[in-house]
This record gives C-alpha cells, structure tokens and sequence, in this order.
C-alpha cells in the first residue's frame, strides 16, 4: 500500500497497463515530455519510449481517430483529451466509429480503446474547460463510461478499463485530482465496469451520485447523521453507463427516499435516468418524490460565479432534509 | 533581408500513360504480364456488371440505396491490385471492384447496400475495413493503422480510398498532417469524380489540385489519369515502394468521373448537364482499357465475349447467394454491441424478445 493522490493512482494504472501488455501504448497532446498538463503520464515516456507514449499535434480527432486504426491493427490505445471540453472534435469518430466498430462488422473487429479525459468545475479554469457533459456518452450505445471518484478505484478502473476489450470513456474528475490521497495497493488491482457501490451504509435515505460529487455528498451524509440523526446511504455510480440498476434499486427499495446528485445539467442528464429506474423498479417502495440535486440547464459559468454554481454539501443535506420531510 | 519564394522540397506531378484512344506512352509502361492485365480487365468488368445489377436491384426493391462506381473502375480496380494481402484497405464506398479482388464474397459487398450488418464483416483472413459512410471519417482510420504498422515495426502499407467532397473534411486534414509528422506508410487514394453530390470540384476547393494538398504537409502529391488502369497502376505501385521503404505517406489524385448517379435516390440532371457527361463518357475506363488490350493483341472479341460470360454468371451466382442469406434474427442486434452484454442490455434484449414472440416477428423481418 502507498498513500497518493489520484495523479499518481492513474498514473499507476497507466504503468501497470504498459508494463503488462506491449500493445498497450499512450497517446495526446504533452502527454509525453511535459507528462501531461496534469502530469498524470509522468515518468512514463521515459520509462517506455516514444514508440508508446506518443506526444501527437493538436487534433482530437486524429488522436481518437487514429487510436481507432491503431485498435484495428491490434493495439490497445489510451488517448488522452487534455480536457473534456476539446473532446467534441473527436466526437465524431466516438459516436460513427468508436462505438460501432464491434457490432457493424459482427464481432470481427473488436474496439478495445480508453479515451481519459479531465472533466468537471472547481479548479478556477477557463471557458471550455469546466463542463460535465457525461451524458453525451452516456446516451451512445456501445460505450462504457466511467467515472472514478477516489484514487484507489481510479487506479482500478482505469486499469480494468486497459484491459478491457471494448471501448471506455473515461472522465476524471479533476477537481479530485489532487485533492486527497488514499491508500493504493502496489500489485495491479481492478474493479468490474458496470458495477455501482455502497460507500456508506444507511436505512433512512439513499444518495446517489459520482466523480467529484462524491466527497461533498459523503460530507452531506455525515451532516446529515450527525445534525439530524439521519442514517443515509451512499451511492457511488462509478459506471454511469451501461448503469448498475440493481445496486441503486436495492438501496432504495430498503431506505424509500433518494437525492441525485451530479454537477452536469439535469435535463437528460444522469440523474433522469437514476429516477427513471428507481421509477421503473421501485415506485411502490418510494415514501417520497426522488429529488435531482444537479448543474443547471444553464452555460457553466466563468469561474468567478462557479463556486457558487456547483452542487455542494449543505445544498444536498437540505435537498435531503426535503426529502425526508415529505409526508405522503 | 530579401523578400524571395521559399523553395518546397516536396513535389506534384501529373502522370498518364494511356492516351483517350488506348494508344501507349511507351517510355512509361510497366510492361504488365498478359495475365495481370487482364486480371485488372476482368476486374474492371466485374466491378461495373456487378453495379449495373445493384441499380437493376435497387429499382427492383432488392436492395437499398446504391452507390455506384461507374466510370471509376480503373481509378479502384488498378489501385487496390498493388496491395499485398498483409496491406489494408481502407475503402470509401465506391469500390465494389476493391472488395472482390480482396476476397469480399459478392454476397457480402451486396448484404451491406442490402441493409445487412453482415455487408461489414470483412472474411476471416482479409484485414481491410468495411465501407465507410460519413465522408472523410475513414482518413484517419488509415492513418492510424499505418502509424501501428510502424509502432509494431511491420513493413506493410495502407491504402485508403476517399473522394474528392472528403478532401474537405477535418478528418482528411488531420489523417495527412499525422501522417506526414510520423511518416506513415499510407497512401491517400482521392478518386476525384468531379461532383460531390451537386457540388462540384472547383467548388469543393480552390486548389488547383488535390493533388497539390500533400505538399503542405510534407510529401509528395501525385495526380493522374484516373480513367487510365496503367498510370493509376504505375503511381499507386510507386506509393506503396516508398511506403514499404520508409518513404512516409503519399497522396494521389485520380482524376476520374462518376458517370452515374450519386445514388440511386440522386437525379443528376438537376446539377449538371448532359454534354459534360456525354464528353466523359468518352473517356470511359473499360473501352480505353479493351482498345489497348487489343493493339497489344492480348484481347479479342471471343475473349472478351468470355469474359462477359463468367463475370455475368460471377455476379448472377453473388446475388443467389445474397437472395438465399436474406433470413436474418432481428434480436441479434444486441449479440455485438459488447464483448460481454451489460445485465442493462439483457433485460431489453428479452423485452424486444418477447414483442417479436408477441408480434409473431421471427426469421426474415
């Protein structure tokens, strides 16, 4: 076990994957000799060479485009966008070829590729560089899109998602970036994709949400214990598509009421599909109307107004204390 | 501090060796066998039988929408012949002769304008990709191939197909500027046919040529007579040396014409008018190609009779084929979306079970 931030965790993972596999290789933009705006790839170009941690121009769809013929060739690319917010030029080659290959040619092409990139507010960045746009993905099928939220289960998905033999998309959090550490065992370790978890055992509420929401919800469900004497549960989606619906069903159907919670926009957004489900499956074992504490259906906002902007955890205690209050 | 033209190491040539009439330049012949040049022959005459009968079908509500090559048989045919089998292909979508000589059984090139996914997969032993429909997107593709052909240290080539509207492209852009920054072993095949649907070439660029675009990025640019099976042969023979000699990337422009629609849902006469046409139709491929054959006395009527025969009879055998698969599971749209199907994705897999049990809905819907 080392104790480390979630940099060092994926870059972990990244090491464990070349290591192991020599069709694994890196691609992006400053990914190689400036080990990547976030240094997630550091040390990595020298350790492995320039053959497999390749500094690309300036064109997300070539570098995603490109990990496509290099997935075709056998190889098992990891394309870093530098930040969600470029990720639109590639986006293309995502929705017509990333995602189709497999089922267009009848399994004869698989499309094992990663595409990582930073997503999310709360670092002060400019315009472009804030959004949480999970949902496009979300809404492709073929794609797996996940979202890690603590260095260990980044390191682990990241990982799973490598060795993975279809594509993934995969968003990291960056506002959890360095913003605490963890301990990460040493010796390779994976998570299934697909798979939700319980990160905090209740019975009174459940609170479902992902990424970088996942600290201040586990600061609102410790307010909410220890203020109000609430047992809340806590779900970390990690896969937010395809979804683990019996994870959130299950808990549901024990505590009765739910709070969403994620910093994209709420019209169409994860949360409508989390309730869609709950809806779906539990109706009757609901004791109040599920509540989406969200992003607006607004722009970001420039970082002088994003503080205020992002969800926080007084704002999903008092979501939840509504949840709880309601009496049918 | 003079203000003079900077000199450009990389080149543009224009290169035909087929007069219009057949007649041959003969300083620049590849002096082909007799079998290989009847092989690009009969190539070329299946690659227009075989589009001649997808119109008949798509008339006849056999199959969907169709794409036809007609006029650009010796622009695809001539070219994909210089691949090895451990090359790719990487195809646009007006290349039925491309996916023949490859191996692609006929019923296969028809299942994809049939509306069949099974139309996709390449055989078994053919590493080429399928048809690419969003115009330009399969650049990349190509390129990145090429790029893990050198990554792994494989002395292989790629040749990618696209036409001239996908010049205009992102995609097309970026594939040439990463190819030429890592100096791929790709050949960039630009079938210019002169109209992009209703746009025409010297509105889809200002470019003198397409061919010229290459130098920006580095290398070389080719154009050539497309309708000519030897130069396209020679220029595309001459890439694919360079690409295997560490020689980096290569565009060329043939300049070609579509004689036909775009496709079958395209009336053509909206947007330009007979006399261009009639004039291409001249320049056909196939008739250029049998006056040549024929000064060199390799070909004659009772050959090529024979020839029509067994393409006819080829193609005939293809669509029996394809008419005999048409039977296919409309809940197998699930059994490739992942390697392993997400719990998500077997749920609806037996909700849309039961609607076809429900509906009575099986094989052949």
């Amino acid at each position: 076990m080392a104790l480390m931030n979630m940099v060092s965790a994926l870059n972990l993972a990244m090491d464990d994957a070349l290591r192991e596999d020599d069709s694994v290789v890196l691609l992006g933009q400053d990914i190689g000799v400036d080990e990547g705006v976030f240094r997630v790839t550091a040390n990595l170009l020298k350790r492995y060479g320039d053959r497999r941690v390749i500094d690309t121009p300036l064109a997300e769809g070539a570098i995603v485009g490109g990990a496509v013929g290099m997935a075709l060739y056998g190889l098992k690319p990891v394309a870093e966008m530098q930040f969600s917010g470029f990720a639109y030029q590639a986006f293309h080659q995502v929705e017509q070829h990333v995602s189709r290959f497999r089922n267009r040619t009848r399994g004869r092409y698989g499309m094992p590729l990663v595409v990582r990139m930073p997503y999310g507010g709360g670092i002060r960045a400019v315009e472009h560089h804030s959004e949480s746009r999970e949902a496009y993905y979300a809404h492709t099928p073929g794609l797996h899109m996940v979202i890690p939220s603590t260095p260990r289960n980044a390191r682990a998905l990241l990982l799973e998602s490598i060795r993975h033999p279809d594509p993934v998309i995969f968003f990291e959090p960056k506002a959890v970036y360095r913003a605490f550490k963890e301990e990460v065992p040493e010796a390779p370790e994976t998570m299934p994709l697909g798979k939700a978890q319980v990160v905090r055992e209740g019975s009174d509420i459940t609170l479902i949400a992902y990424g970088a929401m996942m600290r201040p919800t586990l600061e609102a469900a410790d307010d909410l214990t220890e203020v109000d004497g609430v047992s809340a549960e806590v779900v970390d989606l990690l896969t937010v598509s395809p979804m683990d619906t019996e994870t959130i069903v299950n808990s549901v159907a024990k505590t009765g009421r739910a709070v969403v919670i994620h910093e994209g926009p709420r019209r169409c957004g994860i949360g409508a599909e989390v309730v869609a489900r709950i809806v779906e499956n539990a109706l009757t074992e609901l004791e109040a109307p599920v509540r989406r504490l969200t992003g607006y259906d607004v722009q970001f906002p420039y970082f002088a107004r994003e503080r205020a902007f992002l969800p926080n955890a007084d704002r999903i205690a008092h979501a939840a204390r509504e949840v709880l209050e309601f009496q049918c | 501090m003079p203000r003079k033209e900077i000199k450009i190491k990389p080149k543009v040539e224009y290169l035909s060796i087929l007069t219009g009439n057949g007649k041959l330049d003969e300083a620049l012949d590849p002096n082909l066998d007799a079998d290989k040049s009847l092989y690009i022959y009969r190539l070329m005459v299946t690659a227009r039988r075989l589009d001649e009968r997808c119109i008949n079908m798509q008339r006849q509500g056999r199959i969907g929408t169709y794409g036809p090559c007609r006029g650009q048989e010796a622009a695809h045919c001539a070219s994909t012949i210089v691949m090895d089998k451990d090359d790719w292909v990487v195809a646009a979508f007006r290349e039925p002769g491309s996916f023949y000589h490859r191996g692609w059984p006929l019923e296969t090139v028809l299942r994809f304008w049939g509306g069949y996914e099974e139309g996709c997969r390449p055989p078994e032993d053919v590493n080429d990709l399928p048809i690419a429909v969003p115009i330009g997107s399969q650049t990349v593709h190509a390129m990145g191939i090429a790029w893990a052909m050198k990554i792994r240290g494989d002395n292989h080539a790629v040749l990618c197909y696209c036409g001239d509207g996908g010049t205009s492209e992102g995609d097309f852009h970026e594939a040439m500027n990463f190819a030429g920054v890592y100096h791929l072993p790709v050949i960039f095949f630009i079938q210019n046919n002169q109209w992009a649907i209703s746009v025409p070439r010297e509105a889809q660029t200002a470019s003198e040529t397409i061919a010229q675009k290459a130098l920006a990025y580095g290398f070389d640019g080719l154009q050539l007579d497309g309708n000519d099976p030897l130069a396209v042969y020679v220029g595309t023979k001459e890439a694919v040396d360079r690409a295997k000699s560490d020689g980096g990337p290569s565009l060329i422009e043939a300049v070609t014409y579509r004689l036909s629609v775009h496709t079958t849902a395209d009336d053509p006469t909206k947007y330009r008018d007979r006399e261009e046409v009639e004039k291409w139709e001249k320049l056909d491929p196939i008739p250029r190609y049998e006056r040549y054959l024929t000064q060199r006395g390799i070909l004659d009527q009772k050959l090529m009779e024979e020839i029509e025969r067994e393409v006819l009879s080829e193609v005939a055998a293809g669509v029996e084929r394809y008419e005999a698969g048409r039977d296919v599971d409309p809940l197998d749209c699930f059994d490739y979306m992942y390697a392993e199907l997400p719990k998500d994705l077997v749920d609806q897999r037996d909700e849309f079970k039961a609607a076809l049990v429900r509906e009575g809905i099986g094989l052949g819907h």
